[in-house]
C-alpha cells in the first residue's frame, strides 16, 4: 500500500505532468503514435479488405491475417527493427522499430474483418444496387463500405487498445511515450514510479477504449451491425 | 554497436543454437503453465456463468478490464509486490488468458442445441452426465478454438516478460536490442512464430481427434477473431 501512495502521489504533483519529459508531453507522444499507427494501418488494410471482399480474390490470406498476425510477436519486430533504423534510418532511431512493429501489429486484424464485413454484406443488396444501375465502385464505396463500417470500427477499438499497450515497448529502443516511466523505473527498480507508470498507461487505454466505443455509438449506432458478432453474443445470452 | 554485421549472422546462430533451443523451450514451458492455469481458473468461471447468466457480466467485465490493461503495465504493477519473478510474469500472462478462455467456453456451451439436450434427458442422463458427456464434448470445438488463440496470445506475450523476469525467447530479444545485434532478435522473432504455429496446430489436431464427428462436417473457425469481442464492454 506504500507503494501505491508514492505512485499517486508521484501522479498527482504537478510538476511531474510539465515539460519535455512530463507526463503530458510523454502521453501526447503515445497518443500521437498510436494516432499515426492507425491512419496507417487504415490507409493500408481497408482499401485492400474492400477489394478481396469484393471480388473474392485473395480470400484465403484475408481470412488468415489476423491469425498470422497474432503469431508475431511485436517486441521481436521491434527489437530486428532496431539495428536496421539505426543503420539506415540514423534520426529518431526509436522511432522507427516502434512505428513499424505497431502497424505490423494493426494491419492484420483490421485486414480480415474488412474482409468479413464485406463478405458478410447481404448479396441481395449488393444486387439491388447493380440491379438500379450502380457501378462496381459505386457498390463498394456507397454500399459495402457503409455496411461494413461497423465491424470495422469495432475492430479499429480492439486494434487501438493493443497499439496503446504496445506502444510501451518502444521505450526499450529509447522511443518515448508512457512505457518510458515503466521502463526507466525497471531499470532502476523504483516500485512506485513503475507502478505510476502503469497506472498512467492503463488508464489511457482504458481511456481510449470508452472514447472508441463512445464514438462507435455515436457513428453507428445500431448495435452490432456486423453480423457475426451479434450473433455470437446472442448465442452467448448476454 | 555490431553495425557492421549481416542481417542474419549464420556463424553466431550455429554457436548459439543450443541456447536457443533451451530458450524456445522455456517459452514453451512459461506458456503451458500460463494457459494451463488459465483453463483452470477459466473452465469453473465459464460453466458459472452458462448456468447463472448474472454472474456472466461481472466475471466478463472483470476479465475484459484485465485484458485491456497494457501487459508491460500489468507486470509493472505487480513488480512492487511479487518481484522480478517468474511468479509475476505467469500472474500477467493467466490474467491475459481469463477473457478469451471465459467468452470462447461459455459461448461452446451455448451453441448446444436445445433439442440434443432434451434428447440426453428423456434418454435418462443425470445432469452430471449429461453436461460432461453431452454437452462439454459438443462445446469442445469452440472451446478449443479459444485455448489456441489464448495459446497464440501467450507465446507472443511471453517475449515482453524478459524485461521482468525469464522471458524464453524474449531474452534473446533483449540481447539483440542491447547489442543492436538483429540476429538473436529475428531470431527469436522467428522461433516464437515457429513455436506459436507450432502449437496452434497442435492444439487444431487435438481437437480433431477428440471430436472426430466434426471432421465430416466443415468445421470452420469463427469467421470473426473472437479477441474481436474481447474490448466491448458488457451491454448496459
Amino acid at each position: 500500500m506504500e507503494v501505491l501512495r508514492q505512485a499517486l502521489s508521484w501522479i498527482f504533483t504537478t510538476a511531474n505532468w510539465w515539460g519535455p519529459a512530463g507526463i503530458l508531453a510523454r502521453t501526447w507522444e503515445h497518443v500521437q503514435m498510436v494516432g499515426e499507427v492507425l491512419a496507417i494501418a487504415l490507409v493500408l488494410a481497408v482499401p485492400v479488405g474492400m477489394l478481396v471482399g469484393h471480388k473474392g480474390r485473395g480470400a484465403f490470406l484475408a481470412v488468415n491475417a489476423a491469425g498470422i498476425g497474432r503469431a508475431i510477436p511485436s517486441f521481436g519486430v521491434i527489437a530486428f527493427v532496431f539495428p536496421l533504423a539505426i543503420r539506415y534510418l540514423p534520426c529518431n532511431i526509436g522511432l522507427w522499430p516502434t512505428l513499424i512493429a505497431l502497424v505490423v501489429l494493426a494491419v492484420p486484424p483490421l485486414l480480415t474483418n474488412t474482409y468479413v464485413a464485406v463478405r458478410g454484406v447481404d448479396p441481395d443488396v449488393v444486387e439491388a444496387a447493380r440491379g438500379v444501375g450502380m457501378s462496381e465502385l459505386q457498390v463498394l464505396l456507397g454500399v459495402e463500405l457503409p455496411l461494413a463500417a461497423p465491424l470495422v470500427l469495432d475492430t479499429l477499438r480492439v486494434v487501438a487498445v493493443q497499439v496503446v499497450a504496445t506502444a510501451t515497448l518502444g521505450a526499450e529502443v529509447g522511443w518515448g511515450g508512457l512505457g518510458r516511466f515503466i521502463v526507466d523505473a525497471l531499470s532502476v527498480n523504483n516500485g512506485p514510479h513503475l507502478l505510476a507508470g502503469a497506472l498512467l498507461v492503463a488508464a489511457l487505454a482504458l481511456l481510449v477504449d470508452l472514447v472508441f466505443a463512445g464514438l462507435i455509438r455515436v457513428v453507428a449506432p445500431s448495435p452490432a451491425a456486423g453480423r457475426p458478432i451479434s450473433r455470437t453474443r446472442a448465442a452467448v445470452g448476454s | 554497436m555490431r553495425l557492421a554485421d549481416p542481417l542474419v549472422d549464420w556463424g553466431w546462430l550455429g554457436q548459439h543454437l543450443g541456447q536457443l533451443i533451451h530458450l524456445a523451450l522455456q517459452h514453451l514451458e512459461l506458456t503451458a503453465i500460463a494457459v494451463g492455469i488459465g483453463i483452470v481458473i477459466a473452465f469453473p468461471l465459464a460453466v458459472l456463468s452458462y448456468r447463472h447468466g448474472r454472474v456472466y457480466g461481472p466475471v466478463s467485465a472483470v476479465a475484459s478490464l484485465l485484458y485491456t490493461i497494457p501487459a508491460l503495465a500489468l507486470f509493472a504493477f505487480l513488480v512492487p509486490y511479487t518481484g522480478l519473478t517468474t511468479l509475476t510474469a505467469e500472474v500477467g500472462l493467466v490474467s491475459y488468458t481469463l477473457l478469451i478462455l471465459i467468452r470462447n467456453t461459455v459461448a461452446g456451451l451455448a451453441s448446444v442445441p436445445d433439442d440434443i439436450k432434451e434428447a440426453a434427458r428423456g434418454m435418462g442422463y443425470t445432469r452430471r452426465q449429461q453436461f460432461w458427456q453431452v454437452e462439454v464434448p459438443l462445446a469442445m470445438p469452440v472451446i478449443i478454438a479459444g485455448v489456441r488463440i489464448a495459446t497464440v496470445t501467450t507465446i507472443g506475450l511471453v517475449t515482453v516478460t524478459a524485461l521482468i523476469a525469464e522471458g524464453g525467447l524474449g531474452a534473446y530479444i533483449l540481447l539483440g536490442i542491447q547489442q543492436a545485434f538483429a540476429t538473436p532478435a529475428l531470431a527469436a522473432a522467428v522461433g516464437s512464430v515457429v513455436l506459436a504455429v507450432g502449437a496452434d496446430l497442435l492444439l487444431l489436431g487435438a481437437q480433431r481427434a477428440l471430436t472426430p464427428w466434426t471432421r465430416r462436417s466443415k468445421t470452420q473457425a469463427l469467421p470473426i477473431d473472437p479477441r474481436e469481442l474481447v474490448a466491448r464492454a458488457p451491454k448496459g
